[in-house]
């Protein structure tokens, strides 16, 4: 396999990717009136929904709880969306991929990459709040950066297996669905961990690479101390292994595709 | 591949497995891979195809309905990797199938040159540069800012023909494109053509109407059942092909 020849056939569709990622943005809010704006409401609506049920009806007063709840949500938000519309990029784009000749995957890292980039829109919200409820920043905040590349990765080698998958098996979309909605209750996202903790039950935690990458974004962000190697490292572990699990899927059929979408 | 080769196609076998009832969930899958179900019927759309075409030719893909010809297109163009053989090509390929069968819906006309552009492989200077000259040839007018989905089938395909051709491409391959608009917009894309023709492109062209591939061709082939039973100078295969039509 010649890396070089890839890596040339990639930097030719560069601009295939940027049109690509600028129309997936661009519809996603095309005939809504306040555009791209509800990138910073929906985050902040839902944000202050959890807060209310898990946070005043079940009697909490912490006053940066708003802040946990969004760290976790807009993390598990990119996660979720993003492999959703990885899964659909094959299938979806069938249109295109019969009449023209393009390296598959972009349509895949361009899906993953336009939810990426609304996600780092949303961040925008989050320094809103973090303001507002007075979170002191510390230098931690720079590792902030790990979690989110971890996560970034997690979602494109995801996204390259479930788009694979889907092409074969439309099941994959439903079965996709339920499970993102398990880990996402597996992800302490509007729940404190030590409840779950408290019931010996912490290898939830501690076998979710979604849950590591949201807590140690929560150590940089809120807390201001420093990350959780172990997690960091086990997280990596898992998304490095995810990505080259989907490149060599992906690979493996992409000849395939075009016979069965 | 000699140098004065443009496309060469060896050994070429295409192979699809047309499965009775077509298998696209897991339910199904399983209970067939228990009952050892999974049959697929073998179906060789091309099977053996050998030819070359050397640079500047302009070589007429014959055939009837279902012996293969667009499946060769698209095995020449790339989008269908061959089961069997090889097929290589020199220079910038301009595939002409199915115009406008990719374009964005909710896109505008503008948006839809870019997006459309870029899957092609053009350079967004380039895709500036060349605008106007697409808009133009378009003949859409101020319909270019309005969604493609609102467009009538003429208005995208003629859309479509606009932007494949912007480029100088060395190899320019067909599927009876020629029939696409209105009478006037279709004489202005065969002048289009014919002058690349003149700039000395080399030419894949499928088309029923024997009449253009004789007008347009200089070389022929005739597909049967995924097979090539004729190859050589345009009258002589049109007088193969009329004899098996008649």
């Amino acid at each position: 396999m010649d890396i070089k020849k890839y890596i040339k056939n990639f930097l030719n569709y560069k601009y295939l990717l940027y049109e690509l990622v600028k129309k997936n943005i661009k519809l996603k809010y095309r005939r809504s009136y306040l555009g791209i704006l509800w990138t910073l409401i929906e985050p902040l609506l839902t944000m202050m929904v959890l807060t209310l049920v898990f946070g005043t009806l079940f009697g909490r007063d912490d006053r940066t709880f708003p802040v946990y709840v969004l760290c976790g949500r807009l993390l598990f938000s990119f996660f979720s969306s993003s492999t959703k519309a990885g899964l659909k990029a094959v299938s979806g784009n069938a249109a295109m991929i019969k009449k023209v000749y393009v390296p598959k995957y972009i349509y895949v890292i361009a899906s993953i990459i336009s939810n990426f980039v609304t996600f780092l829109i949303s961040l925008i919200v989050l320094v809103g709040v973090g303001i507002v409820l007075r979170v002191h920043p510390t230098i931690y905040i720079l590792e902030a950066v790990f979690p989110v590349i971890i996560l970034l990765v997690m979602s494109l080698g995801a996204g390259l297996i479930l788009a694979t998958l889907d092409v074969f098996f439309r099941d994959v979309e439903y079965i996709w669905s339920v499970a993102t909605m398990l880990i996402s209750y597996a992800s302490a996202i509007f729940y404190p961990t030590d409840r779950v903790i408290g019931t010996g039950n912490a290898w939830v935690f501690d076998i979710n690479p979604v849950y590591m990458c949201i807590a140690n974004f929560r150590n940089a962000v809120l807390y201001g101390q420093p990350m959780n190697i172990v997690y960091c490292t086990r997280s990596a572990i898992v998304a490095v292994c995810l990505l080259a699990a989907g490149a060599i899927l992906f690979y493996k059929n992409q000849d395939k595709f075009i016979l069965h979408i | 591949m000699k140098e004065n080769v443009a496309i060469s196609v060896k050994d070429v076998g295409m192979r699809f497995n047309l499965n009775q009832e077509h298998v696209d969930n897991l339910k199904e899958y399983f209970i067939k891979l228990l009952k050892r179900n999974l049959k697929y019927n073998e179906f060789w759309a091309l099977k053996g195809i050998n030819f070359e075409v050397k640079k500047g030719e302009r070589l007429g893909v014959l055939g009837l309905n279902g012996s293969g010809k667009s499946t060769l297109l698209k095995v020449v163009s790339g989008v269908l990797k061959p089961s069997a053989g090889k097929v290589q090509t020199r220079g910038v390929v301009a595939p002409l199938l199915e115009l406008g069968a990719g374009f964005s819906p909710q896109y505008t006309g503008r948006e839809n040159i870019y997006l459309y552009g870029a899957v092609l492989g053009y350079k967004k200077s380039f895709l500036d540069e060349k605008f106007d000259e697409i808009a133009d040839f378009s003949g859409l007018g101020e319909f270019i800012e309005v969604p493609i989905k609102n467009y009538s089938s003429g208005m995208k395909s003629r859309l479509g023909f606009s932007i494949a051709t912007i480029v100088e491409p060395d190899i320019l391959i067909l599927d009876e494109v020629l029939s696409v608009g209105d009478k006037k917009f279709r004489t202005k894309c065969e002048k289009k053509i014919m002058n690349m023709f003149d700039k000395g492109v080399t030419v894949l062209f499928v088309s029923h109407s024997l009449e253009q591939v004789q007008r347009l061709c200089n070389k022929a082939i005739i597909l049967d059942s995924g097979r090539l039973v004729a190859h050589g100078a345009v009258d002589k295969v049109a007088r193969i092909y009329k004899n098996m039509t008649d």
